[in-house]
């Protein structure tokens, strides 16, 4: 048996700083460790502070999933006070929200992934000169087609919350600016816009074609646009195989609004669903560099090992629900929404390819979502109302990021933040083990990759990592 | 020019930002200024060795080069070990490659409020000891020492703002390729003035509210927000209402107050973000360049004199009152 150490960094194309550590035997790896190598601190520097401080400060947590911190904030603000957003507060938000969401999975999808396929090493392939044209970083056609794209959706973000990223327009009674009927028809026609580039460059379809697609096998054979460009690079590098998940799914539900949430909350394991528990949480601290013992974020608290001692081997901590690691993100939303095709791709097990598809999935369903948000916005009531903070009190905000389920719990005491602890999506895929020695999500999906000879930073590898969209930045914070 | 882009203790909101350049799309921009990325984290092919590799490329002398362009506040903790980040895939900590690499650049360019101060990183008793490329806070001094001066001669270009605007990014490097950007161009704390002469007051479609003192008591009210709303449009540098963000838009224009995100330990205001400090009922922080008895004799002057029109629009969620239409002439 022939066995090697590789270390893998800097890992690019992710979202903030990571480093993987691979145990490799028999040309397959054996044993991986997920690093993530930046503290800043956030949830110290919240204590003591003005309650309504979360709203500028954690935002600034993570400049792609931005508007997902400031949503929480505002929903854990709101709970602890007892009120919420009126309602189209909710939907405004809603619209803020998804726009951010659709902006990560097509920067995710173009700039970050699919870049990977323009690599030399896949000369040769049947597909790969057309991957070179569209993917090769910074210069493929799609690549200058995804960011105008994205240039043009977030003028919506502009529109209702100033500037994209780190927008005050979310609070937890509702938005700051009641946009009118001129803003909503604008609005509309952005999303027009956005909805030809989506059908004439990543689908080559219908939107609705694409989100109505009920199978696994549907997906696989849909050859139009990009979306069919990555179908034909899947098959052929059997992406189906590679970079299993735990099999357990976790999403708290994607944007709140008066009635209920868009895509539904819960957790999904083997076939059978059921609601999250969020007091079942506990964040484990066996392998971070972290002081203290495992604990439910509301009684957490965060105090850094400074000699950063073995065996711990991340700054992230380790979230487990009912003592178990959980995959969250697009797939785990659209399975546990109950999507036909995104249960067929469950039923078949987690893959680099299943995450990818089920990201587009809900591409071509937030189009319709943030049309449908748009046209029942009505200029004539009220988008916010004053919320009374109680001096004491405690709150969790569980929202979605594009990433997957990220928490806040606030405590209050004397009119200042007493305990603020985030639990991010990448907290937990990216996870280290836990004191049982069971690893996170990334660290599991990679055991058994192929690793060449002569790689030192294995396409493999990359292509598992990157099929997760970590954003690191929000995972220690 | 190539330009080598770091991304340290931040949020990468900077480059997320500078994704929204629009015509041309950032790609094309620089391509057409002649400027390229040696390396870019978020946008780069490579990955892993091949980044090692040209990392001890640039430091062994055998890549000249030209941007040294550091996104994020550098990490000094923990005691002074700067092990709060470690440059992944190297063991070393990023203080120590960006004290390394700087000196070996033609400009150095600080991308936002972090790089350039320490940020909102050094907030709420900066737990990682996070500190500016050449800036402690508002005082020189950073990773670098406040004499450092690049190939260039040029002190780091503080490109602050939080995020910055994609155009102060793409702008100061256009500049600097087109070699325009002399020490003149910047101000006293090195942020390009092209930006950083206007005032974030400048076009902020509230100025008639400000004018007459007609102030917004909660958010969603259009009134000026300075007076009860914690807003500082009056003394932060930024040309945001003139350029406009994301299509034309701007904190105030969403109906939310400038924080003065562009200047050092704005992260640290002393008071809540959105609540304005006041003393005996009259807010703390003045324009910082008008007399404040001035001032306040022209508040109160001109308060008597708001129209309704202003004053009801002001605490209203959209306009009740527009304006009057003159009668036609006989």
């Amino acid at each position: 048996m022939t066995k090697r150490s590789l270390i893998v960094g800097p890992f690019n194309r992710v979202e903030g700083d990571l480093e993987i550590r691979l145990e490799i035997a028999d040309g397959h790896v054996a044993a991986a460790y997920a690093n993530a190598p930046l503290f800043r601190g956030f949830e110290m520097m919240m204590l003591g502070k003005d309650p309504m401080d979360a709203l500028t400060i954690t935002p600034r947590i993570c400049g792609i999933c931005s508007i997902s911190q400031s949503a929480a904030a505002a929903r854990a603000l709101g709970q602890i006070a007892g009120q919420g957003q009126t309602s189209q507060g909710a939907l405004a938000s809603a619209i803020l929200h998804g726009v951010e969401n659709m902006c990560d999975h097509l920067t995710h999808f173009n700039l970050f992934f699919c870049a990977d396929f323009a690599r030399p090493a896949y000369h040769g392939r049947s597909w790969h000169d057309r991957a070179q044209a569209r993917f090769t970083a910074m210069e493929g056609s799609a690549i200058r087609a995804c960011v105008e794209a994205r240039a043009e959706i977030l003028h919506i973000v502009g529109l209702l919350g100033g500037k994209w990223p780190h927008t005050l327009a979310i609070q937890p009674g509702g938005v700051t600016r009641a946009p009118s009927a001129r803003d909503r028809i604008r609005m509309a026609s952005t999303l027009s816009a956005f909805r030809r580039y989506l059908e004439t460059t990543l689908f080559g379809a219908p939107v609705e074609a694409f989100a109505e697609l009920s199978s696994a096998q549907a997906l696989r054979d849909w050859s139009r646009g990009d979306a069919g460009l990555f179908m034909e690079i899947a098959a052929d590098l059997d992406l189906s195989a590679m970079g299993p998940g735990p099999g357990r799914y976790l999403s708290f539900g994607a944007y709140p609004l008066a009635d209920s949430r868009a895509f539904a909350p819960g957790i999904w394991q083997g076939g059978a669903s059921a609601p999250v528990n969020s007091a079942a949480i506990r964040e484990d601290l066996s392998h971070a560099w972290m002081h203290g013992a495992a604990a439910h974020p509301a009684q957490g608290a965060t105090h850094p090992d400074e000699d950063m001692k073995a065996p711990a081997y991340s700054w992230c901590k380790a979230p487990r629900l009912n003592g178990q690691s959980y995959e969250t993100g697009a797939l785990a939303r659209q399975i546990i929404d109950g999507h036909p095709a995104a249960l067929d791709l469950a039923q078949q097990g987690a893959s680099v390819f299943a995450r990818v598809a089920g990201r587009l999935l809900e591409v071509a369903r937030t189009q319709i979502l943030l049309e449908s948000w748009v046209a029942a916005l009505k200029p004539e009531e009220r988008f916010i109302q004053e919320i009374q903070l109680p001096k004491t009190g405690s709150g969790e905000g569980l929202v979605e990021a594009a990433r997957g389920a990220l928490g806040h719990w606030i405590s209050l005491r004397e009119g200042k933040i007493s305990a603020y602890q985030i639990i991010a999506p990448t907290t937990w895929n990216f996870s280290p083990r836990d004191e049982s020695g069971c690893p996170g999500p990334v660290e599991a999906a990679l055991v058994g990759a192929p690793v060449g000879a002569g790689e030192d930073t294995p396409l493999t590898v990359q292509h598992i990592v990157r099929s997760f969209d970590p954003c690191m930045v929000c995972t220690v914070h | 020019m190539n330009i080598l882009w770091l991304q340290s203790a931040g949020c990468g909101g900077c480059t997320m930002s500078l994704l929204c350049t629009q015509t041309p799309n950032l790609f094309d921009l620089l391509g057409d200024a002649g400027l390229e990325f040696l390396w870019h984290p978020s946008l780069s092919e490579q990955t892993g060795a091949e980044v090692r590799q040209l990392l001890a490329g640039i430091e062994q002398g055998e890549i000249a080069l030209d941007i040294l362009c550091v996104e994020g506040s550098i990490l000094t903790g923990p005691r002074g070990s700067g092990k709060f980040q470690i440059l992944s895939g190297t063991g070393r900590a990023m203080l120590d490659w960006v004290q390394s690499l700087a000196p070996l650049a033609k400009h150095v360019v600080a991308v936002g409020s972090c790089a350039a101060f320490g940020g909102v990183t050094s907030a709420g008793g900066n737990p990682a000891g996070a500190i500016g490329l050449q800036y402690d806070g508002a005082h020189p001094g950073g990773a670098l020492e406040a004499a450092f001066r690049s190939a260039s001669g040029l002190p780091v270009i503080n490109v602050a703002g939080c995020p910055t605007h994609p155009d102060w990014v793409t702008e100061t490097l256009l500049l600097l390729a087109a070699e325009e950007l002399a020490l003149s161009a910047l101000d006293a704390l090195a942020r390009p003035l092209f930006y950083a002469e206007n005032l974030v007051h400048h076009a902020c479609p509230k100025n008639e509210f400000y004018e007459y003192k007609a102030s917004a008591e909660q958010h969603g009210q259009l009134g000026c927000m300075m007076e009860h709303l914690g807003c500082v449009g009056t003394q932060a540098v930024g040309d945001c209402n003139i350029r406009g963000w994301n299509g034309g838009s701007s904190c105030t224009r969403a109906g939310y107050a400038c924080i003065n995100c562009t200047a050092p330990e704005f992260e640290e205001p002393q008071h809540p973000f959105s609540q304005t400090p006041k003393f005996a009922g009259i807010p703390i922080g003045l324009p910082s360049d008008m007399p404040k008895a001035w001032f306040m004799a022209l508040a109160s002057l001109s308060k008597a004199a708001t129209p309704k029109r202003l004053s009801e629009n002001a605490v209203a969620d959209r306009i009740e009152i527009t304006p009057s239409i003159r009668n036609p002439k006989s």
